[in-house]
């Protein structure tokens, strides 16, 4: 009876991750098929990565995808981390208020924001782009950054800053030598939520974008109206992007604790 | 550390200007009339009107809030075994699961939802799996089904991590209590197990709901062309016909009908709290 129960539940779990990986693992595989069918496989080849490459619109996605989104993390990450130290000092009443602002664009329903910021943009006759897209990609990234470093600061000794003050550090040396490298891990991941969603964005992206300037997600939107199998190419590579960045993101601090508990054994056996 | 606290200032205002102001636009456009500039400014709601007057747009929003209310519904029953299973394992294994979870969900979702498109064609993978016990060519692609498979595909992650992360808050001992008390699995399960998980089976259903009650880009993939929800209706009041004022209405009336289910879930939620506390 235990048995068959455990047999059952290890069945559905593996149901559901094959529900989960077969479409991945089936645009990996596409992306090599020498025809231009998505369902039957011919056989092996490069060209639709070959296509990629020479697609001029596909490379330049590939390039505003990368740049906003590198720009995005380092804007967010820094004004927010900023915002979160002003905020957790601020008056509760100021505070309150700030945490219900920064929850509308997450609580929102995507297609909302998106509409708001696009009749934005135009109310104030800003040119539909680069820019826009960027400055829409740091409005929604600061609150995830924020609701990262936030509990950080929580957890800080609020005495900790007082004390660098008292023992003659400047407000600037107080914060950036004893208060930010506290909160470090919170910033990191914050960063890291940022850039992730900028990356994958598309809703907003694609209110408020024009003049050509397309990410990965809009293009992809765009060309699946037909069949083309470069799509197949591009996924593929993103999708190894995203695993080679997960892997590193989770096995190096694996490896670093591991590294470390060797230290201390090290250090442990050479005291006795 | 009062010095630290113009700091938030700079923020306080991007914040006024970024997030607040373009809410405010999408109410003064719902309320007033195409044409309309600062100087005529004339409150309406023929907008509204409009939208619950036309048998059109009401199918539109029934078929929506139908196909979010499937979508949440099967994510539960499907995701709610699976953060269970998880939570009942432990160590290397419950990460790599937690893992296994998670990576999908940081790909892309149009790359996920286009790997769709092929699989389900007609004569695509299933149909040809199908094909070799005698069964089909099934019409998947663009149908119901292709929409609802697309949503739960994207958002079940969401349910199953939300509901995973309350189940393993759960102090232990009270199920030893109650089995020491007499009570069966099935028992202590529906009476400890399931209200304590709750709070994550909310949480499961409004980040479920929210996204799907608003997606248009599922539909317009999987559903085809002809394929209507109210998103994609907004997107084309913005995209293609730009009648913005109509388009803010429309969403305005998506966001209430989004606060509204929250609020009654919320409820629910704490009557159950409540009855399971006892």
């Amino acid at each position: 009876m235990k048995q068959s129960k455990k047999i059952l539940s290890k069945l559905y779990m593996a149901l559901v991750l094959a529900f989960f990986y077969l479409p991945i693992l089936y645009t990996v595989v596409f992306s090599f098929n020498s025809g231009r069918s998505l369902t039957r496989f011919d056989g092996f080849s490069l060209r639709w990565y070959e296509k990629m490459f020479n697609d001029s619109s596909m490379m330049s996605a590939i390039f505003y995808t990368i740049a906003i989104a590198v720009l995005a993390t380092i804007i967010s990450t820094i004004v927010g981390t900023i915002a979160a130290i002003g905020l957790s000092n601020s008056k509760k009443v100021v505070r309150g208020i700030m945490e219900q602002v920064n929850n509308l664009p997450i609580m929102n329903p995507e297609i909302v924001t998106a509409i708001g910021l696009l009749m934005f943009f135009s109310m104030l006759g800003i040119r539909k782009g680069f820019t826009t897209m960027l400055l829409a990609h740091v409005m929604f990234c600061i609150p995830y950054v924020m609701l990262s470093v936030m509990p950080k600061l929580r957890s800080l000794d609020p005495n900790l800053a007082d004390a660098a003050l008292d023992l003659g550090a400047t407000p600037w040396q107080a914060l950036v030598k004893v208060i930010v490298p506290q909160i470090m891990p919170g910033i990191i991941s914050g960063a890291l939520i940022a850039f992730t969603m900028s990356f994958d964005d598309f809703i907003i992206s694609y209110f408020v974008t024009g003049n050509g300037v397309n990410n990965i997600s809009i293009l992809v939107y765009t060309m699946s109206k037909r069949v083309n199998p470069s799509i197949n190419a591009l996924s593929t590579l993103i999708i190894l992007m995203i695993t080679i960045i997960l892997v590193v993101v989770n096995v190096v601090p694996i490896i670093k604790e591991q590294r470390e508990k060797k230290k201390k054994r090290a250090q442990l056996q050479e005291e006795a | 550390m009062k010095q630290f606290r113009n700091m938030a200032y700079p923020y306080i205002v991007w914040s006024v200007i970024m997030i607040v102001l373009p809410m405010l636009m999408i109410l003064m456009y719902a309320f007033t009339q195409k044409g309309n500039d600062v100087l005529t400014f004339r409150f309406t709601i023929e907008n509204f009107l409009k939208f619950f007057s036309d048998p059109i747009f009401l199918d539109v929003l029934r078929r929506s809030l139908w196909v979010a209310l499937l979508t949440t519904v099967l994510c539960l029953l499907l995701g709610y075994p699976i953060a269970y299973i998880i939570s009942q394992t432990s160590g290397r294994k419950k990460i790599l699961l937690v893992m296994l979870i998670t990576i999908p969900m940081w790909i892309n979702m149009l790359v996920r939802t286009y790997a769709w498109v092929g699989i389900l064609q007609d004569k695509g993978l299933i149909n040809t799996l199908l094909g070799y016990i005698g069964i089909g060519p099934l019409p998947l692609i663009y149908t119901d089904f292709a929409v609802v498979l697309g949503m739960v595909y994207n958002f079940i992650p969401f349910m199953i991590l939300q509901i995973y992360t309350s189940l393993s808050k759960m102090d232990k001992s009270y199920l030893e209590a109650a089995s020491d008390l007499g009570a069966n699995k099935v028992e202590s399960f529906i009476k400890i197990t399931l209200p304590l998980s709750l709070p994550g089976v909310i949480s499961g259903i409004t980040l479920v709901f929210l996204p799907a009650v608003s997606s248009f880009f599922i539909p317009k993939m999987l559903g085809g062309g002809q394929y209507v929800l109210i998103g994609n209706v907004i997107e084309s009041q913005f995209l293609t016909s730009g009648n913005w004022n109509f388009g803010s209405a429309i969403s305005l009336i998506m966001a209430i009908i989004i606060m509204i289910s929250m609020y009654i879930t919320k409820k629910v939620d704490k009557t159950g709290q409540k009855e399971g506390g006892r």
